[in-house]
């Protein structure tokens, strides 16, 4: 079974009293997601009507060696395995993707890691968007106050504005910079003016046969340096969480790509938020997409060519206290090994002495 | 293995090209899988060096991590392999560490 045939697995996420069961209860009634599973980790205030709804309450076992992120949350494991066999055994009906909500103070990331690690279910699901919603009256508080809001906004590969009726528009750009600082890549939707659309939410990732270019599209608003240019994305001052860029002009080596970020996701997977990809990968003509989360990495991806004429590999970082020089430099020294003359990095070589 | 469907064994590692062959389908072949098992150690061993530690290939299933007093972990893939390197040597083996980065630009 391919990946891009697996049923995914989105995940809704927030701060409290962000909205989420708002959204969520929106979505579902679009016709599209009339076949799609809802599992929710706390019952809101907003009921939601739809007929494959399932509670999980939040059990956490944490692996031998394993970081926080990386935990198997045992309520999820049993709750999507019972739901799979259901669907097997014709006792509830064939579901095509599953939405999960999680509490407003969760850390999306051990989902995440359940869904992609977990024996059973890697064989059946696989995950798709993370969709933060984001308070537009007090987001912005939110994400300087509390980590567990800023994180859900750093790892999101769609972010959604709610109350943005109740909010002033200065507020409102205000609050859209900061998250374009934290998180670059994803795409923030006000569903006041967008709608909810589901297609846009949930179903266009670079694994959807679908809904792979416009994910791409996503991607390379994100990895435009004119985004740099433009204004302050480096939300360090407040958060340390910033997003950058990398661009790399000559192919990268398959193999020393894999020691490098399999390395630094072992030493700073708790830093290194999201790492997403359009590589320039050497010996192939079609650029590979990479995705992570943490230390939850998705199997690379592959795109039927580049959708522009520049081929060069960009990288988007999103991480905490990392500095940005050090792996620009460290990926360049890794690349190098496998081709000498092939580590170019875009901005001038950088001195050891000059590391910040 | 996957009870549900009786599938053996996970996914394989990320960093193995085989393991996604539609992305890297146009340089597949049969001899793919071991040349790059190859590089893998050989690159790999750049960078342990600057640790006291090597990785050998161990018939093509597992890595054997060993340190200069002969103690060794078995591993099965890359992830594995900075676990046990980091256990190894009780030290933190760090790609963003500046004297790694000046020693793997001095070779």
């Amino acid at each position: 079974m391919t990946y891009d045939s697996l049923i995914p697995i989105n995940v809704i996420t927030g701060f409290l009293g962000s909205g989420k069961t708002t959204v969520l209860a929106r979505l579902l009634r679009a016709p599209d997601l009339s076949d799609t599973a809802v599992l929710i980790n706390e019952f809101g205030e907003v009921g939601l009507d739809h007929q494959l709804i399932e509670h999980a309450t939040e059990s956490t076992l944490l692996l031998e060696n394993g970081c926080l992120c990386c935990a198997i949350r045992g309520d999820l494991k049993s709750s999507l395995r019972d739901l799979f066999s259901r669907r097997e055994r014709g006792e509830i009906p064939r579901f095509r993707r599953i939405v999960i909500e999680t509490s407003g103070l969760a850390d999306p990331v051990p989902i995440a890691y359940t869904i992609m690690a977990e024996p059973v279910l890697q064989h059946h699901f696989r995950l798709g968007n993370i969709v933060t919603v984001v308070d537009a009256v007090n987001g912005a508080a939110q994400l300087e106050r509390y980590p567990e809001s800023l994180k859900q906004a750093a790892i999101a590969d769609r972010i959604v504005l709610s109350k943005t009726d109740l909010c002033e528009p200065a507020m409102e750009s205000e609050l859209r910079a900061t998250l374009a600082g934290i998180n670059r890549t994803a795409p923030v939707i006000d569903p006041a003016r967008d709608g909810h659309d589901p297609a846009r939410l949930l179903a266009q990732d670079i694994y959807s046969p679908e809904g792979k270019h416009a994910a791409i599209d996503a991607w390379l608003t994100g990895s435009d340096d004119k985004l740099s240019a433009g204004h302050d994305h480096d939300a360090s001052h407040t958060s340390g969480v910033s997003s950058f860029c990398l661009w790399f002009d000559a192919p990268l080596d398959w193999t020393a790509f894999g020691i490098w970020m399999s390395m630094l996701l072992n030493r700073h997977g708790d830093r290194v938020l999201r790492i997403k990809g359009m590589l320039n990968v050497a010996g192939l003509a079609d650029p590979v997409l990479i995705n992570g989360v943490q230390h939850v990495v998705h199997p690379p991806a592959h795109l039927n060519g580049w959708p522009d004429a520049d081929h060069r590999s960009r990288i988007v970082f999103i991480t905490r206290d990392v500095s940005q020089a050090r792996i620009e430099a460290s990926l360049a020294a890794f690349n190098a090994l496998a081709n000498p003359a092939a580590a170019t990095v875009e901005r001038d070589a950088l001195a050891p002495g000059a590391l910040a | 293995m996957c009870s549900l469907c009786g599938v053996l064994g996970g996914r394989g590692h990320w960093t193995e090209s085989a393991s996604t062959p539609e992305a890297f389908a146009s340089r597949h072949d049969a001899t793919t899988r071991r040349r790059e098992r190859q590089q893998r150690t050989q690159i790999a061993n750049r960078v342990l060096k600057h640790y006291g530690l090597s990785l050998s290939d161990w018939s093509g299933a597992s890595y054997i991590l060993a340190n200069r007093t002969g103690r060794t972990a078995i591993v099965n893939n890359l992830s594995e392999v900075w676990i046990a390197a980091e256990d190894l040597t009780r030290s933190e083996c760090d790609p963003l560490d500046e004297t790694l980065i000046a020693d793997l630009g001095a070779r």
